[in-house]
């Protein structure tokens, strides 16, 4: 079976898969045991599946496993945990950015990466950065809240 | 590659394997037999909510925890509970841990539905702590040699009101059962003592939530596990002709399974599952039953009933009406609505030789849920144990029940653990569905101009009694119930106003073309959209203000409070509708075209008997594209005592922008014979330029009964942003969902 190696949260991985156009979503979940990325629609159209590839918010959902070999890719796992979170992630637990929390991941990689190209966004900027991911709990002004406050921090 | 076909009576054959599986050499299959121990069972805790023990665990080292079938499906009631136990136990809400939704360890308090997490749930859970509590401080007065008056507990300790050394209650009970019935009157902690109660404490699960380390159902494993998807019918009720296993070469280690016009595949990598579903090659008997989405209004008023019933009669409006001054009437609509759960449901199922089986699942019912498959796939309940799991966030019944029978009947099919997770198309095709609703209202008006009658006639689905059917069972041909429920859809068609003569009255139709789901605030939505968007009409056509309108007819000092604090907090304008400068400049966010900008604002009273919500909105709206803009939101919210205000507060917020999801977007697209609305695209949803500034006032009653607050805020919405869209354009939007379309159509 075909093996593809990548960069993951900082270390070197690498997965068999036997079909090349396995969804990166797949890998992770499985043999990586990774659940951050979610499975939402499998149709790049909601964002609960985000990672950063090379520090860019992706839809695993829709990336081959092959697209993602020699790349660095960050699940919402590599940015923080529980006790040590990052600064997107200790904000939104501080606003208490989440309902279900399923979309969550999608939230915080978008975050990530708006946050990394414009360190101080206006909430026009927030909203429009996360046009592509949805929250079907309602959780809008608070993630963009989260987003502000990590902005600040 | 193998297709394995399977009578329904082979289904019902207890226990084992009925096909043979794929060779998992060296499962150790006792890994996971210590999860599945009712370890609660062994111990002899009851699971019985009348029993204090039942309810509750003090542990040795002061932890407590609590057994309840209310799950948290992203409501925050973990934190709440935790609260209001903590409260009567003297304990910090951090030393409290929630078991929810396991029917091995968790007493039957009902489901989670209805708002009714707390009402009940709660409720229950404080007297069997308060119960305890009470045995607590006896047991103190004995360790301590003191009289119980002269004692409390705070602190995890029993200890003297003036001070000196306690006892912990880790070691007045640690770990042995109280053995005491449950004391619905056993007395509380009053409010001017509350410690937990009342505090905006954060929600234990949001960390785990935001570093990817919660364990959803989607996210549950087991040793051996295999991928199920399910291949649904291309139409409703189609029946399987053949299916062509040659379409699946070149996928490795996959499986069809067949029980009648039942179709999945498994398989051990989730990838070959969902591609094998995908080129699966099936022949199938169509068929073309339903009435589709277009015309559904006319559809719903002249299909054949089950019968009428009178849901509400007071004075004789029918004959007030007719010797009225002046009369007015109107009709609206609400389609059906989708779950449209962020995550497509999943559950995993594990059915074992020896007959037992166990189901994990985010079911808001799993008592419920453990009966009705217990009955349909012939698995006594003693033997059957479900348990809840975190999913993605629900509202009543979406497709999660659905999913459990998929994964139990994989799993008794193949003999070893099934995880099956839905594709987004089975979600929005075919999740149980919010009803249609299609409201007559009428009102009577005498020459001052008062509401001397009022009529609303309804059209919902009839409420057949029995389970909901599960979509494999009923394809697998097996018997069960076919039942239509969807929740007290009938609530809240009546104004909350004050008026002499009403009647209401619901034409329960027949049959439903969709599967029925109580989708969040059942029915009281599109009820108060009709109820609150035809009293703005009355109150316009009079020329009279909607805010003055409303508090002339209320009398309830706590409906007159929570609209004038939000007429207030909004700077409300005082004024007639339709605003006579609703003319602007280009606006930001709705393009170069000028828009027209206007308020609105709605009221209603939850069920007639809990909440009290009002609402107020400010929109603007582009004519030329018929974009409509929600900018801001006002809210004040009276749910009696608050248990956690930002809890609380995040309920409100989220009823209110799903709410204007389901008002402005949201609807269920049909034809002859399938839902044709199955992604995001074709069933769209709110998003994040277009979610408004919300404002939530929350009414702190502590010395008033708690009630839910999972779904009173949702009520109003749709009501508010037709009132305000009225107030901008003097057009009145009577259908759901607002589109541009539609507003632009209206504008015309």
């Amino acid at each position: 079976m075909p093996k593809y190696t990548f960069r993951l949260n900082g270390q070197p991985v690498s997965v068999d898969s036997w079909d090349p156009a396995q969804p990166l979503l797949y890998a992770l979940r499985g043999p990586l045991a990774l659940h951050g990325p979610k499975f939402g629609c499998g149709l790049g159209q909601c964002g609960a599946c985000t990672v950063l590839v090379d520090k860019t918010a992706t839809r695993s959902c829709t990336l081959p496993v092959s697209r993602a070999a020699g790349r660095e890719i960050t699940t919402l796992e590599g940015l923080g945990t529980p006790e040590r979170p990052d600064v997107v992630q200790a904000a939104f637990i501080a606003e208490q950015a989440a309902q279900c929390g399923y979309c969550t991941n999608g939230m915080i990689v978008a975050a990530k990466a708006l946050l990394a190209r414009t360190p101080k966004p206006t909430v026009d900027q927030i909203k429009q950065a996360l046009d592509g991911n949805l929250c079907r709990c309602g959780t809008h002004t608070r993630i963009v809240r989260a987003i502000q406050r990590a902005s600040e921090a | 590659m193998r297709t394995d076909v399977i009578s329904r009576r082979d289904v019902l054959k207890a226990g084992g394997a009925l096909v043979v599986s794929f060779a998992f050499a060296g499962v150790p299959r006792d890994l996971f037999a210590q999860a599945r121990r009712p370890f609660d069972a062994a111990q002899g805790r009851p699971v019985d909510s009348g029993e204090v023990d039942g309810l509750l665990a003090i542990h040795a080292n002061g932890s407590v925890t609590l057994y309840t079938s209310k799950v948290d499906v992203g409501t925050g009631i973990r934190i709440a509970l935790a609260q209001m136990a903590a409260e009567e136990l003297g304990v910090s809400p951090a030393r409290v841990t929630v078991v929810e939704g396991d029917t091995a360890t968790c007493p039957d308090q009902g489901g989670t539905g209805g708002s009714t997490g707390l009402i009940r749930g709660g409720t229950e859970i404080r007297a069997a702590a308060a119960t305890a509590r009470r045995a607590l401080l006896q047991m103190g007065a004995t360790q301590l040699n003191r009289p119980v008056a002269d004692l409390t507990i705070a602190d995890g300790q029993v200890q003297p009101r003036n001070g000196g050394a306690g006892v912990a209650i880790g070691s007045l009970i640690g770990d042995r059962l109280f053995s005491l019935k449950v004391d619905r009157n056993a007395p509380l902690t009053p409010p001017s003592q509350h410690a937990a109660i009342g505090k905006p404490l954060l929600r234990p699960d949001v960390p785990a939530k935001c570093t990817g380390r919660h364990v959803y159902v989607q996210d549950f494993t087991l040793p051996g596990m295999l991928h199920g998807r399910i291949v649904r019918p291309p139409s409703m009720g189609a029946t399987l002709v053949s299916v062509d296993e040659t379409s699946l070469r070149g996928i490795p280690d996959v499986r069809v399974v067949r029980v009648e016009n039942f179709l999945a595949v498994v398989a051990k990598d989730e990838w070959a599952a969902v591609r094998a579903a995908t080129a699966l090659k099936a022949t199938w008997r169509e068929r073309a039953s339903l009435p589709g989405h277009e015309g559904l209004d006319r559809f719903s008023r002249s299909a054949p009933l089950e019968r009428d019933q009178e849901i509400l009669n007071r004075g004789n409006a029918a004959d007030v009406s007719r010797r009225a001054a002046r009369t007015m009437t109107a009709t609206y609509f609400w389609p059906f609505q989708s779950h449209a759960s962020l995550g497509p449901s999943c559950a995993v199922g594990d059915v074992r030789a020896d007959g037992s089986a166990t189901v994990w699942t985010a079911s808001q019912g799993v008592h419920g849920l453990r009966g009705n498959l217990s009955k349909v796939f012939g698995i006594p309940q003693d033997k059957l144990r479900v348990i809840f799991l975190d999913g993605s966030g629900s509202y009543g019944t979406n497709g999660t029940d659905h999913v459990a029978a998929d994964a139990l009947l994989l799993s008794k099919t193949v003999g070893q653990p099934v995880r099956v997770q839905w594709m987004r198309h089975d979600e929005h095709g075919w999740d149980p569905k919010g009803p249609q609703q299609l409201l007559d209202v009428r009102a009577a008006l005498d020459t001052d101009g008062r509401i001397v009658a009022w009529e609303t006639e309804m059209w919902v689905p009839n409420a057949a009694p029995g389970a909901r059917a599960l979509l494999s069972a009923d394809a697998a041909g097996l018997e069960q119930e076919h039942g239509t429920g969807s929740g007290a859809i009938t609530q809240n068609g009546e104004p909350p106003y004050a008026v002499d003569n009403v009647r209401v009255v619901a034409h329960l139709i027949k049959d439903t073309p969709l599967q029925l789901s109580n989708l969040r605030a059942p029915g009281k939505i599109a009820n108060v959209f009709a109820v609150e968007g035809f009293t703005d009409e009355i109150a316009a056509a009079q020329g009279v203000d909607a805010v003055e309108f409303r508090l002339k007819r209320l009398s309830d000092p706590r409906a007159i409070d929570a609209i004038t604090r939000t007429a207030s907090a909004f700077k409300w304008d005082t004024r007639p509708s339709p605003n006579p400068r609703a003319k602007q400049g280009p606006s930001t966010s709705l393009g170069t075209s000028n828009v027209l900008v206007g308020r609105g604002i709605a009221y209603m009273r939850y069920k007639q008997m809990e909440n009290y919500v009002a609402m107020a909105m400010e929109v603007a709206v582009n004519p030329a594209t018929g974009h409509i803009q929600v900018r801001r939101v006002t809210c004040a919210h009276d749910c009696g005592m608050v248990v956690n205000p930002d809890g609380l507060r995040n309920q409100v917020e989220g009823c209110i922008v799903q709410t204007l999801s389901r008002a402005l977007h949201e609807e269920v697209q049909f034809d002859r014979s399938r839902v044709t609305s199955v992604d995001w695209t074709t069933y769209p949803i709110l998003r994040f330029p277009e979610a408004p500034a919300v404002d939530v006032i929350l009414i702190d009653r502590p010395n008033e009964p708690l009630v839910g607050a999972g779904e009173a805020a949702t009520a109003p919405v749709a009501a508010a942003l037709a009132n305000a869209v009225f107030d901008a354009t003097g057009v009145r939007l009577r259908t759901v969902p607002f589109t541009p379309a539609r507003v632009k159509a209206a504008l015309a």
